[in-house]
């Protein structure tokens, strides 16, 4: 196995100096980094170029608000993208054209976005590069809207300003899917609104009218009291209630039950006999309890809604991956270097690839040698060594040096592309589940239909003059408020309640699928595991540790931090002429020349690697140690089991989930981590389109839940039943799957199967509290007992209800095991 | 009491004017981001 040693890791590892802290993150700084003659310590050069910004363009009360807000550090990570692309005339006319007053605006999604001194730090971006004239930060949604004056900057060093800041920018393209969202959260805001005032003005009429059944009132006034209520509740039901309106009439034309139907019947008949009898002068108006109502409902489809809209906003990321452009080798003068659109490509045309750029196209390389991370596509953290024809994929990150490639695949045609399609496939093949409470509405409106033509024959029948009266009671008094609450109110918290927990649950309907338990299939990087090395054997000389120590600790590798923490080091030695290659380190140390680093590395310097030494473990990868050319010992460095993760797996089987590994890695690697964990059905050295296979194999015997992370499980996380993407993973993978964990470690996913069931329990509990309101409530408006007074009593009784078994519930309050 | 059939549509009226006040505001995106604003009043700074 080749390792390069010498590439920067994204972000800071685990070796760490005494008490020497990052200026920019407050992050420890690896003992290897600091630099005495520095006032300032970084721990990584990504934190070195954001803390010169910000003291530069003294912004450095971005350090003061962050401390007393008290989060989380980060280290500025920047992708050190040159972001050529976005100066391209063709994507500013297409995503910022220019604007009579000279500027141009656009929207860019943000990474690493996470407190509000961040809100700060961004938009003070004017007066970092001067041509910006204004930039305004969307917290929630990590959206930034850009406005600058042409000519006077670019966009590219607006976004590399703000990548070096460690907020790296995607340019958000759904705009107009973006602006339909926020129109429609206007109209429904509205609309609710409207149904408040109507409601409040008209309980207040009502409360005269209701005290005048108990003492005298002038007929004028109770007039007067009518016709007003009339009107307020007529706009009440036309404006905001065609909402409910317009849901029965598609509910008609498709022929689906929807819980609109028996609401619009309520609604309907409702409104037209209170106008009638206020034209009569006499018989009962129900405009009050007809504005609560709506209102009511309006408020549970807006929670119901916005939580759903929260989730697709953070997907919008995924249309961000590739890039847009490629440096293309005009195929004329192999010295000029064209910037050109994907799509005028060519096959066979050779592509430039700079460090620290993503690969845009699928190909061969043709010339250079570099690391590549592919984490992306196959979930693997270590970034890759090529050379000459070895195949390189769209999405993967080139890291070390330039390349160049020979097109094989563009667009749709490249792996990450075609993996892309199936996960839009898949999620349309699944079918959507009707709400529980939608299929009631169906036969609940034929219910009180058949019971509202049964009062009125039996009234007629008895003779009596009230008989149609009675049969409006019930159609009114059966409208099913809180039974269009129920699902939207214990869903909405459970949602919300996840969120706070960093678990973003996307839709309902997930909640209700995972009640049922099934097989949970596992991707074990990530998942499982850390994803931090650590040592995990040591064979040969003993007495070189403290050397191996000593030389590691100039590296920011994570091997190298593996081995550093794992050895036991001493701090009197010192080590000189280090160097870093591809695929080790060298040093010396105690007067010993040491080679550390891969079999590849021993080869590259003539060393032989003893027979006894040299030993196939895939579950760990082997560092060779050689003093003065000789190879004296071995480590071995793996990735470590979460902690959690046994006892997590243990409650999801107490919950009655069967448990399976589904893993791309090495078979022994996944065998020895199932061994720990005593998972019987472990497979390894799976393709993505093989986990496909199992998922939709296993969908036919029941439902299926999916844990994993990267686009290379996206496809079968789209597939399952229930897809999770686990914190660390690809931001990709957050597309397919329905649930998306923040918080590491398994211990989310025992909480979100408990908090699922138990959202059902509340929600079949406030089912069933509300169909008992009503059957109460038409049994009285059958018997003609009912009034105008008590149905406005009633009606908020059964309401408040459900809202507080949603909101006393405890989902996601259990304290963690 | 008769001052109720003067006083009622006038307050109606009033409500009225809130309704469109409301409506307003939505329009004009005041309701569109309730999370920034909140953080962002909190390190407005004097500079200005």
């Amino acid at each position: 196995m080749t390792v390069s040693l010498d590439t920067p890791p994204p972000s800071p590892t685990n070796v760490v100096a005494s008490n020497c802290v990052c200026a920019h993150c407050n992050l420890p700084v690896p003992a290897g980094l600091v630099d005495a003659s520095a006032e300032d310590q970084f721990c990584c050069h990504g934190c070195s170029t954001a803390y010169a910004i910000i003291h530069s363009c003294n912004l450095d009360r971005y350090y003061a608000f962050r401390d007393r807000d008290g989060v989380t550090p980060q280290p500025a990570a920047a992708t050190g993208h040159r972001y050529l692309e976005l100066d391209d005339p063709a994507f500013l006319d297409l995503h910022a054209p220019l604007k009579s007053d000279n500027t141009r605006t656009t929207d860019f999604y943000l990474e690493g976005v996470h407190c509000a001194a961040c809100v700060w730090l961004v938009e003070k971006i004017p007066a970092i590069d001067h041509g910006v004239i204004d930039a305004r930060l969307d917290f929630g949604k990590s959206l930034v809207r850009l406005t600058w004056r042409e000519g006077e900057t670019k966009l590219a060093d607006i976004a590399r300003t703000l990548d070096s800041l460690g907020y790296s920018p995607h340019p958000a393209r759904s705009a107009t899917a973006r602006s339909v969202r926020k129109l429609d959260n206007r109209r429904q805001l509205i609309r609710i609104g409207v149904a408040g005032a109507c409601m409040g003005n008209t309980m207040l009429l009502a409360v005269a009218l209701y005290a005048g059944l108990f003492a005298t009132m002038d007929n004028s006034y109770t007039l007067l009291f009518r016709w007003l209520s009339m009107l307020i509740g007529v706009v009440a039901l036309a404006w905001p209630g065609a909402v409910f309106f317009r849901g029965a009439y598609a509910a008609i034309r498709t022929r689906t039950p929807h819980l609109d139907l028996p609401i619009a019947l309520g609604l309907g008949v409702g409104g037209i006999v209170g106008v009638i009898n206020t034209f009569r002068g006499t018989g009962e108006i129900y405009f009050d309890s007809l504005s609560v109502l709506v209102f009511l409902l309006l408020v549970g489809r807006f929670l119901q809604h916005r939580s759903q809209a929260l989730a697709d906003d953070s997907v919008e990321l995924l249309f961000a991956l590739t890039p847009m452009t490629a440096h293309r080798v005009s195929p004329q003068n192999p010295m000029q270097i064209d910037d050109v659109p994907i799509t005028s490509l060519q096959l066979n045309d050779i592509v430039e690839i700079r460090p620290g750029e993503s690969i845009p196209v699928d190909g061969i390389i043709t010339r250079g040698d570099s690391s590549i991370d592919e984490s992306l596509l196959t979930g693997e953290s270590h970034p890759k060594s090529v050379s000459l024809n070895f195949p390189i994929h769209a999405g993967t990150v080139n890291i070390s040096s330039p390349i160049y490639a020979q097109v094989r695949a563009t667009g749709e045609d490249t792996r990450v592309g075609k993996l892309m399609k199936l996960v839009t496939e898949c999620a349309r093949r699944k079918a959507p589940i009707v709400l529980f409470a939608d299929r009631l509405g169906g036969r609940f409106l034929i219910a009180v239909l058949f019971i509202a033509a049964a009062v009125f024959t039996l009234w007629t029948m008895l003779g009596s003059a009230n008989a149609a009266d009675h049969a409006v009671a019930v159609l009114i008094i059966a409208c099913p408020c809180a039974l269009g609450l129920a699902t939207p109110l214990a869903v909405t918290v459970a949602i919300g309640r996840a969120a706070r927990r960093g678990i973003l649950i996307k839709g309902g309907e997930t909640l209700e699928r995972l009640a049922q338990p099934g097989l949970l299939l596992l991707d074990k990087t990530g998942t499982l595991t850390t994803g931090r090395m650590s040592l995990r054997s040591w064979q040969g000389d003993e007495t070189l540790q403290p050397l191996v120590a000593a030389i590691e600790a100039h590296s920011t590798h994570p091997i190298a931090g593996a081995l550093t923490s794992g050895l036991a080091s001493t701090a009197t030695l010192t080590a000189t002429d280090i160097q870093q290659h591809l695929s080790g380190i060298s040093g010396t140390c105690e007067g010993q020349a040491l080679l550390i680093g891969s079999q590849h590395f021993m080869e590259i310097h003539h060393v032989d690697i003893p027979y006894e030494l040299l030993q196939t473990t895939y579950d760990a990868t082997p560092v060779f140690i050689a003093a003065n050319g000789l190879v004296r010992a071995c480590a071995s460095v793996g990735d470590t089991l979460r902690p959690d993760a046994l006892t997590a797996l243990n409650s999801l089987r107490a919950l009655g989930w069967r448990i399976a590994i589904l893993s791309g890695d090495h078979p022994d690697v996944v065998r020895h981590i199932a061994d720990q964990l005593h998972v019987t059905d472990a497979r390894g050295g799976l393709l993505p389109e093989q986990k496909l296979a199992i998922v939709q194999e296993e969908l036919l015997r029941g439902p299926v839940v999916m844990v994993g992370d990267g686009v290379n499980d996206a496809a079968a996380l789209a597939a399952a039943t229930v897809g999770i993407a686990v914190h660390g993973g690809a931001e990709a993978s957050l597309a397919a799957a329905n649930i998306y964990l923040h918080t590491p470690g398994l211990l989310p996913i025992v909480d979100v199967m408990h908090a699922s069931q138990k959202t059902l329990t509340i929600i079949r509990r406030s089912l069933a509290a509300s169909l008992t309101y009503n059957a109460f409530s038409v049994t009285l408006a059958a018997l003609g007992i009912i009034n105008p007074l008590i149905a406005a009593i009633l009606m908020p009784i059964s309401s408040l209800t459900v809202l507080s078994l949603a909101m006393g519930s405890k989902t996601f309050r259990r304290t963690l095991p | 009491m008769t001052v109720l059939f003067v006083v009622l549509p006038l307050a109606i009226l009033f409500a009225g004017v809130a309704v469109a006040a409301f409506i307003w505001s939505v329009r004009t995106g005041q309701f569109d981001d309730l999370k920034t604003p909140a953080s962002r009043m909190l390190h407005d700074d004097d500079e200005k």
